[in-house]
């Protein structure tokens, strides 16, 4: 990976990181309605991935899906704005937090249905080879998804129809409370590809370059007209599931032990290491990506609600 | 409040914690009686805490923590209650029985019918309804009436701890599969529970309130919706009744018609969407059987015709409140 693109990941990956930090500070005041699932830990999935998309092509997101916004190239201040309920938001206020979409970067929404954007990728997939395009599509789920009906529905179609769909299993180990090994007896989630024929491969989802790397080939494969892959990323939620939860389900040693394989950090060791960017660098990159959090930030606070009334719009187009 | 038996002693608990002891209590009465559900074990206790403790009291293999697979756990539940056990399956959000519902639609309601009553389903399945709370459009929904739309299912839709606690205990011990709405705002809501143990049969509707000038029927969370607005029309001498039909399958059309005929006037309020809902069915039943002794027409207090939005003045707008119940009533007193 060059110089150039490894800084942009990490800006990226910042950015995520700070909009999420602004969300919480926000939650703590009490102008974020509802309840928040943070990405905070798993940045190197999402930038890593659609570092690989272009404009015209396509993810799918969940409820923990603040980070694929941002990383397909939404606009932070529409984002945050739809967090906080406002009529500025990409949503109008009508979906929040759970269900952010900004279909002009081709990210086709967030759902809070655990496993039901598997096949909605899978459609998005089809349009693209009925439409003869070379798009592509990224879909993000979690390992608790990978226990829903959809996820082999999913799959499998998209495999006997060759359909250009990049299939990303985001294993932070817990769904809510539930870890993995009390609902499936495999570790790793990528050998379920293997039952579906095609190629699947796990990779630890803390290291920002590795999750490039993997997507890369795994997209080339779906753009070349290949069919589906099915990439599993191994990493952790650095807080707990939403809102309230306290996270006191996971052992005091494996949080630590997690906490220092933070993804920003590991990219950051490396970028310095390497030389590609020294301490003044970062520092700027940190200002830069702070003030537009900032300003992503104030906007969403200045701007107004949706007038009531506007909830009785758009239920037919 | 009046059919526990005997006049035991009370005390008051949370709707959340009269379900616990009923589960607790049916658990101990009854051990073909298990859970299952996502993360009702002791790692989250259930989204909303209901099952908390159950797992330390009766183990893991009563107290079943599932995948994320809703469509499974009623299959799961209903496997079982046709082979000797009584599950109870908790679904987090009532939104997501739309996973399982083949095999609520078309397997557990139809099971008994279909086979020509060889088996039975002895199947509760607990989920949480309603809107209220800012989390949007897949899990705010109110969706009771889907399932009064299906023969063979019950319904039941209780609005205060004791008639939780109550309803469920017979839920648990009958034989047909029920589905057993609850609401997210219930759940820290204080109401008096007996001591001792007692039960409420389905098909009984119960006064919340008396009065002599128009009749509301509320399910939910509108029934204190409605009591609120009755007591604030007290202050104007009107005597607003106030039924909660407490099961919608079976109904108590009789206490429904009887308060009607006392009234003449009927408003109906319950959270979901107004077409082809709890409203319309209550409506359309009162129409065919008891037009006569109405003095004006019915009318309907419920959710407008739309997805639940997120952003609080949205939601707000939609979710029907004392205001729109009240306005309601002066359309027609
Ligand atoms: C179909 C469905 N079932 C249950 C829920 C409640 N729920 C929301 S998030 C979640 C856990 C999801 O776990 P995972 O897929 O691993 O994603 P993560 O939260 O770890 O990112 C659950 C059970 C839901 N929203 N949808
Ligand atoms: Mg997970």
């Amino acid at each position: 990976m060059e110089k150039g693109k490894i800084i942009e990941l990490y800006r990226k990956m910042l950015e995520i990181r700070l909009f999420e930090e602004k969300v919480f500070e926000l939650y703590g005041q009490n102008i974020v309605p509802g309840t928040i699932h943070l990405y905070i830990g798993e940045e190197a999935i999402a930038a890593g991935v659609c570092s690989n998309l272009r404009k015209d092509d396509y993810i799918v997101s969940t409820h923990r899906g603040h980070g694929h916004c941002i990383a397909k190239g939404a606009r932070l201040d529409m984002t945050m704005a739809e967090i906080l309920g406002k009529k500025t938001g990409y949503c109008r206020g009508k979906g929040g937090s759970m269900h952010i979409a900004d279909f002009s970067v081709g990210m086709l929404g967030a759902t809070a249905v655990v496993g039901a954007g598997i096949p909605i990728a899978t459609g998005a997939g089809l349009s693209i080879k009925l439409r003869g395009t070379d798009q592509v599509v990224a879909c993000f789920f979690g390992d608790g998804a990978a226990n829903q009906g959809t996820f082999h529905e999913g799959i499998n179609l998209a495999a006997v129809w060759k359909l250009p769909v990049v299939f990303i299993c985001e294993n932070n180990l817990y769904a809510m409370g539930t870890c993995q090994s009390q609902v499936m007896l495999i570790k790793d989630i990528a050998e379920r590809a293997t039952a579906y024929g095609i190629p699947g491969v796990s990779v630890n989802g803390n290291d920002a370059i590795a999750v490039y790397e993997t997507a890369e080939k795994a997209i080339k494969h779906a753009r070349h007209g290949n069919g589906p892959s099915l990439i599993e990323c191994k990493t952790y939620r650095h807080k707990g599931h939403s809102r309230f939860d306290p996270a006191t389900y996971r052992p005091k040693e494996e949080v630590e032990e997690w906490l220092k394989k933070d993804p920003i950090q590991n990219l950051k060791r490396q970028l310095l290491e390497k030389g590609y960017l020294l301490n003044a660098g970062m520092a700027q990159i940190e200002r830069e990506v702070n003030d537009i959090i900032e300003k992503a930030a104030q906007f969403a606070i200045d701007s107004p609600y949706p007038p009531p009334e506007e909830a009785l719009e758009n239920v037919y187009a | 409040m009046s059919m526990h038996n005997g006049d035991g002693k009370m005390r008051v608990i949370t709707y959340r914690d009269a379900i616990r002891e009923a589960l607790l209590e049916e658990m101990k009465r009854d051990n073909t009686v298990f859970l299952l559900g996502e993360d009702i074990g002791r790692c989250w206790e259930g989204a909303f805490k209901v099952t908390k403790g159950l797992a330390e009291e009766f183990g893991d293999e009563r107290v079943r923590d599932t995948p994320i697979s809703e469509s499974a756990i009623i299959g799961t539940a209903v496997g079982a209650a046709i082979t000797g056990m009584k599950p109870i399956a908790e679904i987090m959000f009532g939104d997501l029985t739309t996973l399982a519902m083949d095999q609520i639609a078309n397997q557990a309601a139809k099971i008994h019918y279909m086979f020509g009553a060889q088996a039975k389903v002895p199947l509760v399945i607990r989920t949480p309804f309603g809107g209220g709370v800012n989390i949007a459009a897949h899990h705010s929904q109110s969706l009771e009436a889907w399932f009064m739309h299906i023969p063979g299912l019950l319904v039941a839709v209780p609005s205060t701890a004791y008639d939780a606690k109550g309803l469920l205990k017979t839920a648990i011990q009958g034989s047909n599969p029920i589905i057993f709405c609850e609401h997210k705002l219930l759940y820290p809501t204080e109401g008096p529970v007996p001591e001792e143990d007692y039960t409420i049969p389905l098909g009984i509707a119960d006064i919340k309130n008396e009065g002599e000038d128009l009749t509301i029927v509320a399910t939910m969370f509108m029934v204190h919706k409605a009591l609120n607005a009755a007591r604030m029309l007290k202050k104007e001498g009107l005597g607003i009744e106030v039924v909660d039909p407490r099961t919608l399958v079976p109904l108590d059309k009789k206490t429904i018609i009887d308060s009607v005929k006392k009234t003449g006037r009927l408003v109906i309020a319950a959270e979901d969407c107004k077409t082809a809902g709890v409203t319309a069915e209550i409506a359309a039943m009162v129409a065919e059987e008891a037009i006569d002794y109405l003095d004006a027409p019915i009318r309907r207090v419920a959710e407008p015709d739309t997805p639940i939005p997120f952003s609080p003045p949205l939601e707000k707008y939609v979710i029907p409140d004392e205001r729109r119940i009240i306005k309601t009533i002066r359309e027609i007193i």
